[in-house]
């Protein structure tokens, strides 16, 4: 199957989208935000939706509605009790949006089911190569952050008291979320977004106790995801995301009965 | 008689939150080594006045002073661990060690965090997830990240409110310690006057009607009997 350069191009880009979800995942379960990962994956299919109205590619109608949108969540519900309920009306005003722009570029619907549970097939080496670089950006400023980062999503109360600088620290995070959204879009679709940014961190938080642990081990469950995902799609020719999404629900299930029985033994 | 420098001063405080005063003319004056307990009842603004040393709420007249450089260990009240909570107690402690560095930890910060888990009594059950500790351990834990900064001055906001009589004693035992062989300076935030006048050496009680301070012994029945009624 790696004789295909879509193939080939396929592996790459679900391997950097499995390390970017992995690490951003753990901080995305940290601060219980897996709620916010599914609308900022459907504000990316309307702004992808923009995009082609707009006569640009997907990704930068998803990029620039995406990290646009998470600002404006950042300001609406830097208090949590607010948060839900901002987050489902920007959600469902998104939705209908990317209905809108949709109808709006003439395009049918299977243009549609590609934007929302993403295609294998369409990934090129440019593709790729803007992958790579987005997801550098992401990961390097993840670094530079990294201390402040782990603290606020931790331990918000401690940070607080600290006076660590934490909306400044919320937004930026979300920004950054924005970002990883709109790469792993490209292959599992922005629907299935939230499955390899929130699964893959939520099962590992069960089996290990350290946050680098924790990414450790969600960037392997998510790139054992992926890469079985991408096979069984090939040699069935069944959607890839499909398999992507009921590996890693399997692991997190797994985790869940796992911890039933510790619990139970104890 | 030489008088050492304030570590911490109050001059003229006063806070007043839309329609309702909290506290006013505040002055105190906080020296190194000392163990301070804030009494009050609930909802006479210990916590306001906490965070306003903090520098989190800005004081409506008068000024809190101290040293930038002052490191300050706050403990507070409430805390979000719930079971379900990952991290191991040696990585909460270690959360603290903050800054413009890399990801994992430096040699020095992890022989740091290992010699606060051990005068915290903490060494043993340091890679248990803190989701699974018990009240008292966890209060250990919050106060072992507050340390873990080597701070000058412990603020503890109601660290003990929650737990039972036999952890309050061996968290603030513990607590006395570090400020008899560390020279911790410590500000102790309690509706506990049992409790104050066990550990402490002086007081300030804030009441609705104003402040008061003093040597602990001059916290009589008598006083907090005033201060209580309004």
């Amino acid at each position: 199957m790696f004789s295909y350069e879509f193939m080939r191009n396929a592996f790459a880009a679900g391997t950097i989208i499995a390390i970017i979800c992995g690490i951003m995942g753990v901080f995305v379960i940290a601060r219980n935000m897996s709620f916010l990962t599914h609308t900022l994956s459907e504000i990316g299919f309307s702004g992808a939706a923009f995009g082609i109205f707009a006569g640009w590619t997907p990704l930068s109608g998803m990029l620039l509605f995406t990290v646009v949108s998470s600002v404006i969540v950042g300001q609406l519900s830097v208090r949590a009790e607010r948060r839900e309920a901002a987050t489902s009306a920007i959600s469902a005003l998104f939705i209908g949006l990317g209905i809108l722009f949709l109808s709006l570029a003439n395009k049918n619907a299977s243009y549609a089911t590609n934007i929302l549970f993403g295609s294998v097939i369409g990934i090129s080496a440019s593709d790729v190569t803007q992958m790579l670089v987005l997801s550098i950006l992401v990961l390097l400023v993840v670094l530079v952050i990294y201390r402040f980062l782990k603290f606020d999503s931790f331990d918000h109360t401690g940070a607080q008291v600290k006076g660590l600088w934490t909306n400044a620290l919320s937004i930026t995070f979300l920004v950054l979320l924005a970002l990883s959204v709109s790469v792993a879009a490209q292959i599992v679709g922005s629907l299935l977004i939230f499955i390899l940014l929130t699964l893959p961190a939520a099962t590992a938080k069960y089996f290990v106790h350290t946050v680098g642990g924790m990414m450790g081990l969600a960037i392997v469950l998510a790139l054992v995801g992926v890469w079985s995902g991408l096979a069984l799609s090939y040699v069935t020719n069944y959607p890839v995301s499909f398999f992507i999404a009921a590996i890693e629900a399997a692991f997190y299930f797994i985790a869940l009965i796992w911890q039933h029985f510790q619990t139970a033994a104890k | 008689m030489t008088t050492t420098q304030a570590i911490l001063e109050l001059n003229h405080l006063g806070m007043t939150f839309p329609g309702h005063p909290v506290f006013n003319d505040l002055n105190l004056t906080v020296r190194p080594g000392e163990f301070w307990s804030i009494v009050g009842e609930n909802g006479v603004g210990k916590t306001t006045l906490m965070r306003t040393i903090l520098h989190q709420l800005r004081p409506t007249t008068g000024r809190v002073v101290y040293d930038p450089s002052l490191r300050i260990g706050y403990v507070p009240q409430f805390r979000n661990i719930d079971a379900d909570y990952p991290l191991t107690i040696r990585d909460f402690v270690g959360l603290n060690l903050t800054g413009w560095k890399l990801p994992w930890l430096s040699r020095a910060e992890r022989q740091r965090v290992a010699k606060i888990l051990a005068e915290t009594g903490l060494e043993k059950i340091a890679t248990r997830p803190i989701g699974q500790a018990s009240g008292g351990e966890k209060q250990k834990a919050y106060l072992a990240q507050a340390l873990v900064e080597a701070p000058s001055l412990l603020i503890l906001d109601e660290s003990t409110a929650s737990l039972d009589p036999v952890t309050k004693t061996e968290l603030l035992d513990l607590v006395q310690w570090l400020n008899q062989q560390q020279g911790l300076t410590v500000l102790f935030v309690t509706h506990d006057i049992p409790l104050a006048r066990k550990y402490s050496q002086h007081f300030l009680m804030l009441t609705p009607q104003g402040t008061e301070q003093g040597p602990i012994a001059a916290l009589t029945d008598e006083k907090v009997w005033r201060g209580e009624r309004v």
